[in-house]
């Protein structure tokens, strides 16, 4: 495993949880609504490549739940904040479902600090007449067995969810809240983003999952039509988390998107 | 003590064996037929106006979306064709659900017109809607208690500041309040919150500049009795002692000839009620954000597992959900809660899922009739104190 450390940074008053490892160029990973619990192997796999920064959004994990934060505008400029106080450069920005749809609305605010935008089952985007999963309907059990194709790590997931203790517990509710929140409605997707998305002129990597139940392959071509030379990988047998289900699928389209420079 | 009549209109024409995990939002209204609608709107109205000429003190309505539960989303509408075919009882709104409007002054504008219309026989309940109203009407959980304490805010500047004033909110912002009409009664309407007895709720309405009546809403009776006792806590905490007309309790209720007559009759009906017009998956119930994390788990809890079984009438009673019997016995528990509570309101939910219209009626004349006069006395205003 990546040496790798997990710390609190101070941004703008925020203290942001912060996960850090690995050497190489820098790649900023946003989380999607589950959020980040521990070093995943997808984060030590990124770290043997990249030095890997994966924080909690303000209100996820351990992160702070600052009175400011609204909406998704709020969550983009946070991260505008949080890479010039780091003073990130040539930034390999990475999101996820959630965290996708915050990468996105980061780069049509501005990509001078962004060399490649990479989006995995990216909310943000609305593709009319194709309903989104709502996972505000779900049980955890059921937004389990959506989440993957492979229905063994669905189960694998169910039976884990048993040893939670209670503060995971918390963090998780707490993870849920702030997801609805930034996402109730519009649902999962801000309508003015796709208007700007033209404005990303850095390379961008689309994958998706062939079997998302949640944002379904359509939504990963509405981002390739928005966002020009973007390129789409539909992976197979994959579900709506490409980094867990098909780690190998999602590290080549990371790696093909960030050697493009 | 002052005694209500409140009906939800339920859709009680629906094929049970169609409702699976739920009554609500997604419960297809392919299940709805007009020509039913049409029958039970004006049973119900029938049944209000019916409390009205038995001398309840006050006829109830509420707002639910989506749902074979209830079929009044738009309660006013019903308050209005009430407020000109009664002539006593108040009309309660219990209520208007304020967070689910965009718009909260058009609330203040219903309100403020029953009350004109009936000359001051308004009460205006506020209440934030249930949580299943949320995924309905898709506005967000998150911000359900910020928007009904601002709503609330705005109302009641429409209603007691003269116009035109500016109201500058996080989610509502209007340049002209400048209501037309103003509510008939001075300052305003009296306004109740119906409730489940969240503290926040109970430290908000009992604050000495409001002094709100908590209705407490279909609760085990546990949960009535701490809360209410917790209302009145917080008035002595406050530096005042709580009214009997600031406690009420809204249950389901049935009178017969006899405790055994009660039982048979009410059966079918409360069962298929508790077990079918209410279900409803928790993610329906609880979207997020919509209370806090720790009222979630705790509501998760308690509530949610009391739930997950079939609740039979005698496990409702004993739980003091609902009170069923013949006039002597619903007197003396009602008498004996009373004592523990000190609520100076009553409200029954006389009509409850597929009760018929011949027993809802035998069973509210038998309570207005045998059970009314002998509890009148109780849960009056303590002179002394409020001098």
């Amino acid at each position: 495993m990546a040496d790798h450390k997990a710390e609190t940074i101070d941004i703008n008053g925020c203290a942001t949880e912060v996960r850090r490892g690995g050497n190489g160029e820098t790649l900023l990973f946003l989380h999607g609504a589950g959020g980040i619990s521990a070093w995943a192997p997808y984060l030590d796999a990124l770290a043997e490549r990249y030095d890997v920064i994966a924080p909690s959004h303000p209100g996820f994990g351990n992160s702070d739940n600052p009175e400011w934060l609204d909406n998704i505008s709020d969550m983009a400029y946070f991260y505008l904040d949080f890479m010039e106080q780091l003073d990130l450069t040539d930034v390999h920005l990475v999101g996820n479902s959630l965290g996708g749809w915050i990468a996105s609305e980061v780069a049509v605010r501005s990509t001078d600090r962004i060399k490649t935008l990479t989006l995995v089952s990216a909310a943000g985007v609305n593709v009319v007449g194709v309903p989104m999963g709502d996972i505000f309907m779900w049980s955890n059990e059921e937004a389990a067995r959506k989440m993957f194709f492979n229905q063994e790590m669905a189960e694998a997931r169910i039976a884990a969810a048993a040893d939670l203790t209670e503060e995971q517990k918390d963090v998780q509710l707490k993870n849920y809240f702030t997801t609805g929140k930034l996402s109730w409605n519009p649902r999962f997707h801000n309508p003015d983003l796709i208007k700007w998305l033209h404005r990303v002129k850095v390379p961008t990597m689309l994958i998706w999952g062939q079997s998302d139940n949640i944002f379904p392959p359509v939504y990963g071509e509405a981002y390739k039509e928005a966002i020009t030379g973007s390129e789409l990988r539909i992976i197979p047998e994959c579900g709506h988390l490409p980094h867990q289900e098909k780690l190998d699928d999602f590290l080549a389209g990371v790696a093909a998107n960030t050697s493009k420079t | 003590m002052r005694f209500s009549f409140f009906h939800l209109m339920p859709y009680s024409a629906v094929d049970l064996d169609a409702i699976k995990d739920t009554a609500w939002i997604n419960f297809s209204n392919a299940n709805y037929d007009p020509k039913e609608g049409h029958k039970l709107y004006n049973r119900y109205l029938d049944e209000l106006e019916y409390a009205d000429e038995l001398g309840f003190d006050g006829i109830c309505v509420n707002e639910h979306h989506q749902t074979a539960y209830g079929i009044m989303p738009q309660p006013s509408v019903i308050a209005g064709a009430l407020s000109r075919r009664t002539e006593n009882a108040k009309i309660c709104v219990l209520g208007r659900a304020l967070p689910l409007t965009e718009n909260p002054l058009s609330i203040a504008e219903e309100y403020a017109m029953i009350d004109n219309v009936t000359g001051g026989r308004l009460i205006a309940g506020f209440v934030r809607g249930i949580g299943c109203e949320y995924h309905s009407y898709m506005v967000n959980p998150s911000s359900s208690l910020a928007k009904f304490h601002e709503a609330h805010d705005l109302i009641l500047q429409a209603w007691t500041q003269p116009g035109p004033t500016a109201f500058e909110g996080k989610y509502y912002r209007f340049q002209y309040v400048n209501m037309w009409p103003l509510p008939y009664q001075k300052p305003h309407p009296p306004i109740w919150i119906p409730s489940q007895g969240s503290t926040e709720t109970k430290d908000w309405a009992s604050h000495p500049d409001r002094k709100y009546t908590m209705l407490m809403t279909f609760s085990p009776i546990q949960n009535v009795v701490r809360n209410m006792n917790a209302y009145s806590d917080k008035c002595d905490e406050y530096g005042y002692k709580c009214q009997p007309d600031q406690l009420g309790w809204a249950l389901p209720l049935y009178v017969a000839e006899t405790d055994k007559k009660a039982i048979e009759e009410a059966r079918p009906h409360i069962e298929n009620f508790f077990n079918k017009f209410v279900l409803a998956p928790t993610e329906y119930r609880m979207p997020p954000g919509y209370s806090s994390i720790n009222s979630y788990k705790m509501i998760m809890e308690n509530k949610m597992k009391f739930r997950e079984q079939y609740l039979s009438i005698e496990m409702l009673m004993e739980n003091g959900m609902f009170i069923c019997g013949s006039p002597s016995s619903v007197s003396e528990k009602l008498e004996s809660y009373q004592e523990q509570m000190g609520y100076g309101n009553l409200v029954i939910m006389g009509q409850f899922a597929t009760l018929d219209h011949e027993h809802t009626k035998k069973s509210m004349q038998m309570f207005a009739e045998e059970v009314m006069p002998k509890l009148r006395h109780i849960g009056e205003p303590d002179v002394a104190a409020a001098e």
